[in-house]
């Protein structure tokens, strides 16, 4: 279980979070809302390390996830696909696979299952990943994290901008990372995916944890998004 | 590993081999004049090559490498002379020199990134090349020194001559490609690019990107000292012009034209940078003019080298 306990994390001087503690459990999906400038980004990158984190820490089971450098991070089963996908551009969708493969020592059992979650990935394994559309290009970002065999995926707006075919596709590689028991975190803005992804929410507001419920209760409830985070 | 990506693999290995033949089949046909040339440019091609893994694969601009050059040279050139070494440890000490000497710069000058990455290496190899002018009863400095012919000696065949010369450089240069072909598509190699590319989301991924920069100047800094010591023990020649900060250029424009990033772009780029200076030269006085003219040519139409743009064109295969 990924434990995050009362964390502080800046940009600059400006303080990004205040005191964020919250806890991603294996099986469920994690949706973090809040608007712009709230801190999601933030909070995901304080778990990768990529934010230096003063106060409270970060554990994934015994193992102090923000006492390590940055590149240790994914090493211990922390997947993360940023926002804007980031791929290698001048590498081939094979290879981009194998740079995520190799991190763990995974090889072609653990490809071969994300080849088969994204069946289009395999008949572009030649291809530049820069000439891949943006949809592709988002199932090439979520398969390269998905090949460090993560227990713990950090998802930024992954549907942001895709049609609704690859939205879709997306979602259902996040309920079968989720039927597999990986604790699945995932930062959205728009209300109808996380009604239809989230076991429990997450509400983000200038950087404090204003509420964790249910998603059943944001279900009955969609005006809560609003009430607790300004969205929705 | 799929069909596609050993078609891929089959093809540039095919293609890296087909120019060794090339250049092996040229060999008997070449006049002398021609066959020295050619290995002058085989041998500072392999400089490129080192210099191509650090700017072209990692995407670090060095503005310093002159200074491994340079400690191949020396250390070939010097452990021949007072040392009495003969060619094949003299050149095995010219590598040594050269990746001992990037080990050292790159622990201290990867602590900056950038224009003071750039800055820094250029400072290293100044000071490398003040150091050889400095130590002039030792280094002979500008003037330099020959070496002697017992060193240049390869299984009882002297290095002198043309045949030799060609045929030495000929199986160096086919070495250093078919390694660097193999570093590109190694493990190491594919994340020296994902560096290159995205070295924040190389670390995301898992990678100690502070370690394969590292690697990736001391390996860079290996092939820049055997073609230091390859051009020693080749020529008979060593002298501290080849630590100036020219030599830290010109392997930098040869990769730019030949193609970043690409196995045979150092080939290629040396070879045009050479032969156009050769051919203008012949032609008229103002041969610098003219060879500028043209660099800019190439600039403008072809922007990622000339092998860059047969990738981007008609073979995206390519190594």
């Amino acid at each position: 279980m990924l434990r995050i306990e009362g964390i502080d994390a800046y940009h600059g001087r400006a303080q990004a979070l205040h005191g964020v503690s919250l806890e991603a459990r294996p099986g469920e999906i994690l949706c973090i809302m809040g608007r712009n400038g709230a801190g999601k980004t933030t909070l995901l990158k304080a778990v990768m390390g990529l934010v230096a984190v003063p106060a409270g820490r970060i554990r994934l089971g015994e193992v102090t996830l923000s006492d390590l450098p940055a590149h240790e991070v994914p090493r211990h089963g922390i997947g993360y696909v940023p926002q804007g996908r980031r791929l290698f551009a001048e590498l081939t969708v094979a290879e981009n696979l194998a740079i995520g493969l190799m991190t763990r020592g995974h090889g072609a059992a653990t490809r071969e299952r994300v080849l088969t979650l994204f069946p289009r990935l395999r008949e572009r394994l030649d291809q530049r990943a820069g000439t891949l559309s943006g949809g592709e290009q988002q199932m090439l970002a979520v398969g390269r994290a998905l090949c460090l065999e993560p227990s713990v995926l950090l998802l930024d707006e992954p549907t942001e901008g895709l049609q609704p075919s690859m939205i879709g596709l997306i979602q259902d590689v996040a309920r079968q990372m989720r039927a597999q028991g990986v604790a699945v975190v995932l930062v959205e803005q728009r209300l109808e995916a996380v009604l239809a992804l989230a076991d429990r929410v997450a509400f983000l507001e200038t950087g404090r944890l204003r509420s964790v419920i249910p998603a059943e209760a944001l279900r009955e409830r969609p005006d809560l998004a609003a009430t607790y985070a300004g969205v929705g | 590993m799929t069909g596609r990506d050993r078609s891929g693999g089959t093809r540039a290995w095919g293609l890296t081999v087909a120019v060794l033949a090339a250049l092996a089949a040229m060999w008997p046909l070449l006049p002398d004049y021609n066959q020295i040339t050619l290995a002058r440019v085989m041998v500072f091609a392999i400089f490129a090559i080192g210099y191509n893994i650090l700017f072209g694969y990692t995407g670090l601009l060095s503005l310093g490498h002159a200074l491994f050059f340079a400690a191949g040279l020396y250390a070939a050139g010097l452990g021949a002379r007072d040392g009495g070494l003969t060619a094949v440890p003299a050149f095995l000490a010219g590598i040594l020199a050269g990746a001992g000497l990037a080990a050292g710069v790159g622990a201290l000058a990867l602590r900056t990134a950038g224009v003071a990455f750039m800055i820094v290496t250029l400072m290293f190899a100044q000071a490398g090349y003040l150091a050889l002018l400095y130590f002039n009863e030792w280094t002979r400095g500008d003037e330099g020194f020959n070496l002697p012919a017992a060193s240049r000696t390869v299984l009882g065949l002297e290095l002198a001559g043309a045949d030799m010369r060609y045929g030495t450089a000929l199986a160096l240069f086919a070495l250093a490609t078919l390694i660097a072909t193999w570093l590109a598509r190694s493990p190491l190699g594919r994340v020296m690019v994902a560096v290159r590319e995205n070295e924040a989301r190389a670390a995301m991924l898992g990678y100690d990107t502070g370690r394969v920069k590292l690697a990736a100047v001391t390996i860079s800094g290996a092939f820049s000292g055997a073609a230091g010591a390859a051009y020693g023990l080749i020529d008979g020649y060593a002298g501290a012009t080849f630590a100036s900060v020219q030599y830290s250029i010109l392997p930098l424009l040869w990769v730019l034209v030949g193609g970043a990033g690409t196995v045979l772009g150092p080939l290629v780029g040396a070879v045009f940078m050479f032969y156009l200076i050769d051919l203008t030269s012949g032609l008229t006085d103002a041969y610098m003019l003219v060879a500028g003219a043209v660099l800019v040519l190439v600039t403008l139409f072809a922007p990622r080298g000339i092998m860059g743009e047969v990738r981007r064109r008609v073979a995206r295969w390519l190594p």
